[in-house]
């Protein structure tokens, strides 16, 4: 319960963990805003099922909220002019304001009367994005942080962020808001690519850092490595240096 | 969304935008050609011919035949180790029909360029009209496009709003040196641009209006002239596909041994993961082009046996440097000519 985690991706891709974590609440019975920046619904709905969830009929029975941000983005440019009253939550292109979005956010997840679902889940693929759309990296911060007040304080649900990040990046204000985020995140879970290189059998390492520091201040972080590959239909883990293409 | 990396000249990655829009003539697909450098009639002008069967598998029929002969007569003795890996077909008309072939010598006959409907977006012809769309802070010069393009959508059906068009097609589209300074945009002359955000708003919502539609793009850019490296790691993380092309003219690559057959290298920076968890990586990543008279070839980059004894040693390092970057087996047998076809 109120859990912020961060999923960052260096040299590889780490949207397997944003299809992971959508299926796993999902089939847990949380409601679940998803910001889908970067990928069409109907890719997120394949790989879902493949998953073994439907996303169209969670979003049918109102347990799934999905804001399309390629095709919101579309209708705000060339559709016709908005009621004064609902302003796009995309409206950040045109003004760089990230307020509407948050708004967004808080209303989908805040429990209307007869909802049985358990608590609320914010999920954001992914917040890179926002910054190539505008939004200055101060602002994109504050967006986190308010939707941190209202999500995880005042809702008790969990936020779930994925962010890309390179090594000698020169993005700086990229590298600014996933430095921030990492600091204050309970769980980081870090998809890398191999540092020897490209293979077949091995797809990445995935680092879980549990920040216990953040809570208690005498704790350690536990820092825990694996090495996944990815298949149709799941990943598989396994500690370093004991792929089955080896052993 | 297909992303390309100029090479410096701009020769090859022309060629491969060629290749694009000669494939979709052939395959009767639409096309939508923006440019602010050539007029779009110049570039349809320029297709290359596509290349007939029966001529082309003949000619190299006959080298297939030679090479194979020799193959089978003596198995590997010393290098019996290679003798397991896969043989690289030489001959491409045993793959599986995907794509066409183009006699780059040859420009493509107007009747079959006129078989295909086409439209066009010449920047300088069309700033006269005023978008009548929000532009959101961009580059009106993109916005520009993203309103032709969005129009094209509409009005020709390509984004299944029209229920009575029975026949639905592909459009493709092709945007040539987008972020150049011909665009009005100065992310290719400063460190700094004044405006950072248009060339990756733009491609946002191009990728919205190709997810939305039955189209596929190539742009072509030319990365070299990017100073502000973080907008193109954003531009990457926008693309689906993202392959750079390096030519060796005027550079000192040209006269490295390695390379000899060779007139660039291909970088595949990024390949697309739609659809599904994983994607399809092939198992090599070592790819260099060369442009023969009539062919644009994309084969498996091999080391030449090292059978001299005067290399210097200084080349011997830069070879040595080299093959640790190669990743699949290299040897006597990899002929290499396995082809990419668009």
């Amino acid at each position: 319960q109120d859990k912020f985690t961060l999923l960052r991706d260096t040299r590889t891709d780490g949207s397997f963990l944003v299809h992971h974590f959508l299926s796993f609440y999902l089939r847990a019975g949380c409601k679940v805003c998803f910001v889908a920046l970067l990928q069409s619904f109907s890719h997120y709905n394949i790989v879902a099922q493949k998953l073994g969830v439907s996303l169209a009929a969670a979003k049918e029975r109102g347990q799934l909220v999905f804001l399309e941000g390629l095709k919101s983005s579309l209708d705000l440019l060339f559709g016709e002019e908005e009621q004064p009253g609902q302003p796009s939550p995309l409206q950040f292109l045109s003004t760089s304001d990230l307020r509407a979005l948050f708004d967004f956010v808080r209303l989908s997840l805040t429990p209307a009367d007869g909802d049985s679902w358990k608590g609320p889940v914010l999920l954001v693929d992914d917040l890179s994005v926002l910054l190539s759309l505008g939004a200055a990296p101060v602002a994109v911060l504050d967006f986190i942080h308010y939707c941190r007040v209202s999500v995880c304080y005042q809702l008790k649900g969990n936020i779930v962020v994925l962010v890309h990040s390179n090594e000698d990046s020169e993005d700086e204000e990229n590298e600014l808001v996933v430095n921030s985020m990492c600091h204050h995140s309970d769980l980081i879970l870090w998809a890398e690519g191999l540092a020897t290189g490209f293979c077949k059998d091995v797809h990445g390492q995935i680092k879980i850092i549990k920040r216990l520091s953040l809570r208690q201040a005498a704790e350690q972080d536990l820092v825990q490595i694996y090495q996944y590959k990815i298949q149709d239909r799941n990943v598989t883990f396994f500690a370093p240096g004991l792929s089955a293409a080896v052993l | 969304l297909v992303f390309t990396e100029e090479d410096k000249y701009g020769l090859y990655s022309n060629l491969l935008f060629k290749y694009f829009l000669a494939e979709g003539i052939v395959c009767g697909h639409d096309l939508f050609i923006a440019s602010a450098k050539e007029h779009p009639d110049n570039i349809l002008k320029e297709l290359p011919a596509p290349l007939l069967d029966d001529t082309y598998g003949k000619e190299l029929g006959d080298e297939a035949a030679a090479v194979k002969s020799e193959d089978f007569q003596d198995s590997m003795k010393i290098a019996w180790r290679y003798q397991n890996l896969p043989k690289i077909e030489a001959s491409p008309t045993t793959c599986t029909k995907f794509g066409h072939y183009y006699d780059v010598s040859k420009k493509m006959s107007p009747e079959l360029c006129q078989s295909v409907k086409w439209h066009s977006f010449y920047l300088h012809e069309e700033l006269s009209f005023e978008p009548k769309m929000k532009t959101c802070n961009m580059n009106s010069g993109y916005a520009r496009l993203l309103q032709s393009i969005q129009r094209i959508i509409s009005q020709e059906g390509f984004d299944g709003s029209d229920p009575q068009k029975k026949q639905r097609n592909v459009l493709r589209i092709g945007i040539q040196s987008l972020g150049s300074v011909l665009w009005g945009d100065d992310v290719c002359c400063s460190d700094t641009p004044e405006d950072t955000h248009s060339l990756t708003k733009f491609l946002y919502i191009l990728r919205g209006l190709l997810r939305k539609s039955l189209s596929a793009c190539i742009i072509t850019v030319p990365a070299h002239l990017i100073q502000n490296k973080a907008i193109m790691e954003r531009v990457t993380n926008l693309s689906d596909m993202v392959v750079g092309l390096e030519s060796f003219i005027g550079s000192e690559r040209e006269t490295n041994p390695l390379y000899k057959d060779y007139h660039g290298l291909v970088h595949v920076h990024q390949i697309p993961r739609l659809n599904s968890l994983i994607c399809d990586v092939s198992d090599t990543k070592d790819l260099a082009f060369r442009l023969k008279r009539k062919l644009f070839t994309i084969e498996r980059l091999h080391l030449p046996p090292d059978l001299s004894d005067t290399v210097s040693r200084a080349s011997k390092q830069d070879l040595a440097g080299s093959a640790k970057l190669l990743s699949s087996g290299c040897g006597a047998m990899a002929i290499g000519k396995k082809h990419l076809d668009f």
